[in-house]
């Protein structure tokens, strides 16, 4: 594996870095794939909070380039995001692991719920642990959109602010498809932004 | 036919023909499931919708997993998310490999810059729902802020400063959901 590579491209944040294992990619996929509740946009950003911010290893943008290529593709997008994430680190034996650890632990819950979803729905102590988890989810959500938010503002470049917002404003309020607006932002991204100033 | 195959295949056609991920998986898993081969009722549908807003996982999966181990067992349910997941993994790496080959070529370049802002916006969207439901347990705006529920806030904050403290992320999911729990009984109040 490239684990130097990897290592020395963040640099800067040594005190958090851990060199890459599979079995560390394994358990770090499963925790997150079986306490994210709400779907592939929460996983990811958390799949995101781990492998870059927190395990340095990979680069920002490349994750993002590749959660894009997620939701291009056909299937569940946190399944195709663990695939491809997968794949990066640790090429056909890391798709594997990755792909397997998020699909494992819905696979066993809904196993294990089908026989006993009432008992499991009306638990107040289980309500109260999911509760408090939401609360910690959306704070690592905020957290992720802040930063990125931030690094796009201090580029001070139109174009994709613009397309964030409208992205945000079409689907969260006009509710339209989100593959006719992904559609449009890739047109939007042919023919105005292979400039190199927004890479 | 083999039946694991059959559900391999009928699951596959679900999973290739998923394009938008989540809800998009919806009418497939009804045709092909619920009209062509009949393994599971409407009502059991629904059902597993309802499963699927408070349990992990992708509705596609949990689809699979449930009618899979109706129809086969444990092997079933096997075979259905095994066919679910394989288009997905034969498209991604394929998508992958082309990345890493063709992605600093301009016109893919371009296509690749205008889509990471619209991800951002993504992950924001799905930030607002889960905070709306996290502190006002509504699924959309507009919500009333007299009726926050304030033990929700603590904990969002709590974890965020914990967060800024360079908490490990598996750390605070599970620290938060232990908070959950103590605040809550502490305060005898119900989520």
């Amino acid at each position: 594996m490239d684990e130097t590579k990897v290592t020395e491209e963040k640099l800067e944040k040594a005190v958090f870095n851990k060199p890459f294992s599979y079995s560390r990619l394994f358990i770090s996929t499963f925790i997150i794939s079986a306490f994210t509740v709400g779907g592939g946009f929460v996983l990811i950003p958390l799949m995101k909070a781990k492998y870059v911010d927190e395990y340095g290893w990979m680069k920002e943008n490349e994750s993002l380039d590749l959660v894009s290529i997620a939701q291009s593709a056909p299937g569940a997008v946190a399944v195709n995001a663990s695939i491809i994430m997968g794949y990066r680190l640790g090429g056909i034996l890391g798709t594997f692991t990755a792909l397997l650890a998020t699909v494992l632990p819905p696979l066993i819950t809904l196993t294990v719920v089908s026989y006993c979803y009432d008992a499991f729905a009306t638990n107040p102590y289980v309500r109260m642990f999911l509760k408090g988890m939401q609360c910690g989810v959306t704070a690592i959500l905020l957290d992720v959109v802040l930063g990125l938010l931030v690094k796009q503002m201090k580029k001070k470049l139109a174009l994709p602010l613009l397309i964030m917002a409208g992205t945000f404003i079409a689907s969260y309020f006009l509710k339209i498809d989100i593959m006719h607006i992904i559609l449009v932002d890739a047109v939007i991204g042919f023919f105005l932004m292979r400039d190199s100033q927004y890479n | 036919m083999d039946i694991l195959l059959q559900l391999f295949i009928s699951f596959a056609m679900v999973g290739v023909f998923c394009v938008g991920g989540g809800y998009a998986s919806m009418p497939l898993i009804q045709v092909e499931v619920i009209e062509k081969y009949g393994w599971m009722s409407m009502n059991e549908f629904v059902d597993i919708f309802t499963i699927s807003q408070m349990t992990p996982g992708p509705i596609g999966i949990n689809a699979a997993t449930f009618v899979g181990s109706k129809v086969a067992g444990i092997p079933g349910s096997i075979a259905a998310t095994a066919g679910f997941v394989f288009p997905s993994v034969v498209i991604v790496l394929l998508l992958a490999y082309l990345y890493y080959k063709y992605g600093n070529v301009g016109p893919i370049r371009g296509i690749l810059n205008g889509l990471r802002p619209a991800v951002v916006a993504l992950i924001a969207r799905a930030g607002l729902d889960i905070m709306l439901l996290a502190f006002w347990n509504k699924e959309k705006l507009p919500v009333d802020v007299m009726q926050t529920d304030k033990i929700a806030v603590l904990i969002f904050i709590l974890t965020y400063i914990m967060l800024k403290k360079k908490t490990g992320t598996i750390k605070l999911l599970f620290s938060s959901g232990i908070a959950g729990l103590v605040f809550y009984l502490a305060t005898g109040t119900h989520p």
